[in-house]
């Protein structure tokens, strides 16, 4: 995939298809340290220590494990050639948490890309989703949380189109901002 | 930097709108997200077709469906309007989006050289 943002749209599927009720997505820029960290946790069904041996391996998944995919190796891959690494921690009942890590300035390492157009997907096509998305540039911090949205919503849907438009320029705004 | 506060503006203007519109019968489009959806441009896909029913003011149910085995194929819609046949669209561009919502949604036709599969209503 040519963006992160897209493996991280790709991951938070996994969670999704896990039942989470609550996402946790927090990308860090580092640039002095020349690190760049995502990290992604939620509260679904998790997996056995079986499970997680073998989700990372893209030639064991089978069919019937099919809610986790080559996503996650695809994602692992791409950390490596960037001189960083993939961990994943994962509890049944309890949740899961993947942690990506990348040279900031490695060659390979591909853009952050549209992350206002991965958070617009998640929230069009799972209105009942909670996410809390924390996105620093060196010490910087934007938030963004959909349960103080839904605070004012009073029951009126977070895909309606025009709390999706605002939601799409507050993001903007925001991360516009983060860079100064 | 926008304030929360508008948010309830919006709401009350939004909740008035919802009101005027019927709650069943409506069209419902299911976007393919595997990752082999969102490798083939599944996100791009979406935005546009928001932004196309959004321009011509349409009441329609936007789903997400995960990987159905035709990742070759993707990124691929389903389009289903009431009482009608599913209809799945594959190997999309982002202007297919346009002629889909015109020809299908609105006017009822089945954009042949786009659509791959049909499925029986329920």
């Amino acid at each position: 995939m040519r963006e992160l943002s897209l493996h991280i749209l790709d991951i938070i599927q996994n969670s999704i298809a896990a039942q989470a009720s609550l996402i946790k997505l927090s990308i860090d820029e580092e640039i002095e340290e020349d690190i760049l960290g995502i990290k992604i946790s939620d509260d679904g069904c998790g997996m056995s220590e079986e499970m997680k041996e073998k989700v990372l391996d893209p030639f064991v998944t089978s069919r019937k494990t099919r809610k986790v995919g080559l996503g996650l190796s695809l994602f692992k891959a791409i950390a490596e050639a960037c001189e960083g690494d993939l961990e994943l921690d994962s509890k049944l009942d309890q949740g899961t948490e993947v942690v990506a890590q990348f040279k900031y300035s490695h060659i390979d390492r591909p853009p952050l890309g549209d992350m206002v157009g991965t958070i617009i997907t998640l929230l069009a096509l799972n209105p009942n989703l909670d996410l809390i998305y924390i996105h620093s540039v060196d010490g910087q911090e934007f938030s963004f949380n959909t349960r103080l949205i839904r605070d004012e919503l009073g029951g009126l849907a977070i895909n309606n189109q025009e709390i999706l438009s605002w939601i799409d320029n507050y993001l903007t705004e925001g991360l516009k901002e983060l860079r100064g | 930097m926008k304030s929360l506060e508008e948010l309830k503006k919006l709401r009350e203007k939004a909740q008035k709108e919802l009101q005027a519109r019927k709650t069943e019968n409506k069209a419902k489009v299911t976007v393919g997200m595997g990752t082999c959806g969102i490798a083939a441009g599944a996100r791009a896909l979406l935005k546009e077709l928001m932004a196309e029913i959004n321009r011509r003011n349409l009441d329609v149910i936007i789903t997400q469906t995960g990987c159905i085995g035709m990742c070759e194929k993707e990124p691929l819609i389903d389009v289903e309007l009431p009482g009608e046949d599913r209809i799945t669209y594959g190997n999309l561009k982002a202007e297919d989006i346009v002629k889909i919502v015109v020809e299908h949604i609105v006017n009822g036709n089945i954009v042949e050289d786009l659509a791959i599969a049909r499925a029986d209503k329920e």
